[in-house]
């Protein structure tokens, strides 16, 4: 047997492991090679498809990088203003309180311009998925400084680093949600390695079917994620970046896990 | 060389060349083409026929570009059947 046919034999409808989620639409990422929004787009969509959900699910998207999210996943999705995708969420779930609804923001987004929305959205306990990526930055203007931006950090805003006793503390309000009794399930994960990508898609499942199966409140994913146009690196030296300096301060794990659940 | 149990099919078109998938990929395969695809990227390329079909780079791809097979193993086949055993008896099965 040659070399070709065996190749061949393999490439069989049987043998696919792994292909493009049917609830991802063929039109290309916009993003920058190597960001994070692309791998958290294809999990939501790998996470539908597996679920049987796609007509159920709404999605909000936010401003930011990801403000063509609806471009993406092939769900009902809405646009919402700056750091207001958490509000429009609860008014949809509200309105439609047998479909899965998520927001899905960025740290500008969601923990600058849109605290209130998120503390309120979480202590109102609404039983949306609020998935929250966290660079440490604005993507989309241009890399200034957001409230996540690391200690020394650098950012068009902080040439020189980010210095606390100026600029504040980076927030870490993952943690904040957490202590908030609405919240049912609260976990912070990261996409720059096979094992935690696969973790990631476990939490957005969890999550929504948490939100099928209960009214118990608010579950929140935060990725820890990477943004090599801002942080002026390769990807691959912005994903050893993320995990020598974002992780050691926004450590990966659940915060909050509901009752009698692994 | 060892016989492939998986392969992979890279959409040139879609990858934008991050190399990811290049650091994921535990038998180091996968490597960036000399050439760009029409978008101007320098896209990426397996170069050997040694995948396990672990699914690491598809799963670090930003762009969904990666499909996956992996061999699926067959089922051992039945050898014979024994029926009506009435006390204990000692089988072995091998080739
Ligand atoms: C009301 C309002 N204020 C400011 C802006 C400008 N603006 C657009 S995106 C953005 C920050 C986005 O950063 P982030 O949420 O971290 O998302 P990323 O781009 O990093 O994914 C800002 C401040 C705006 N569009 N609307
Ligand atoms: S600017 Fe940053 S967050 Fe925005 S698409 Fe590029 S890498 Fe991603
Ligand atoms: S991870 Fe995807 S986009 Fe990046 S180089 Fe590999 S195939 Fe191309």
């Amino acid at each position: 047997m040659s070399e070709q046919t065996i190749i061949d034999e393999i490439k069989t409808e049987e043998n696919l492991v792994y292909k493009k989620p049917e609830a991802l639409k063929d039109t290309p990422f916009h993003y920058c090679p190597g960001c994070a929004h692309g791998v958290v787009h294809r999990l939501i969509a790998e996470v539908i498809d597996e679920m049987g959900i796609q007509s159920e699910t709404i999605g909000v998207a936010p401003v930011g990088c990801s403000v063509f999210a609806y471009n993406y996943i092939d769900v009902d999705m809405t646009e919402a203003a700056h750091g207001r995708a958490s509000a429009v969420a609860t008014g949809i779930k509200r309105v439609l309180p047998d479909r899965l609804v998520f927001s899905y923001q960025g740290d500008g987004d969601l923990a600058a311009i849109g605290t209130g929305e998120t503390i309120h959205t979480c202590n109102r306990g609404e039983n949306v998925l609020i998935i929250f990526i966290n660079n440490g930055i604005y993507g989309m203007t241009g890399g200034q400084m957001a409230p996540t931006t690391l200690e020394n950090m650098k950012s068009t805003t902080t040439p020189f680093g980010r210095d606390v006793s100026v600029m504040g503390y980076p927030l870490k309000i993952t943690e904040l949600v957490a202590a908030l009794p609405g919240t049912q399930y609260v976990t912070r994960q990261a996409v720059y390695k096979p094992g935690l990508v696969r973790k990631t898609k476990k939490a957005i499942r969890k999550s929504f079917e948490l939100q099928k199966e209960n009214k118990n409140g608010t579950c929140f994913i935060e990725v820890v994620a990477n943004c090599p146009s801002n942080w002026k690196m390769t990807p691959v030296e912005s994903n050893k970046w993320l995990e020598e300096n974002m992780l050691p301060f926004y450590q990966l794990g659940d915060i909050k896990t509901p009752n009698g659940r692994k | 060389m060892a016989k492939a149990k998986g392969d992979i099919i890279i959409d040139v078109e879609i990858c934008k060349g991050c190399e990811l998938c290049v650091e994921a990929c535990p038998e180091n395969i996968i490597e960036t083409a000399k050439q760009v695809n029409n978008k101007g990227y320098l896209y990426v390329v397996k170069v050997e026929d040694s995948c396990t079909g672990c699914t690491n780079c598809a799963l670090v791809c930003p762009e969904a570009a990666i499909t996956v097979y992996r061999k699926v193993k067959k089922k051992k086949e039945l050898v014979t059947k024994i029926s009506n055993v009435t006390s204990d008896i000692t089988l072995k099965v091998g080739k």
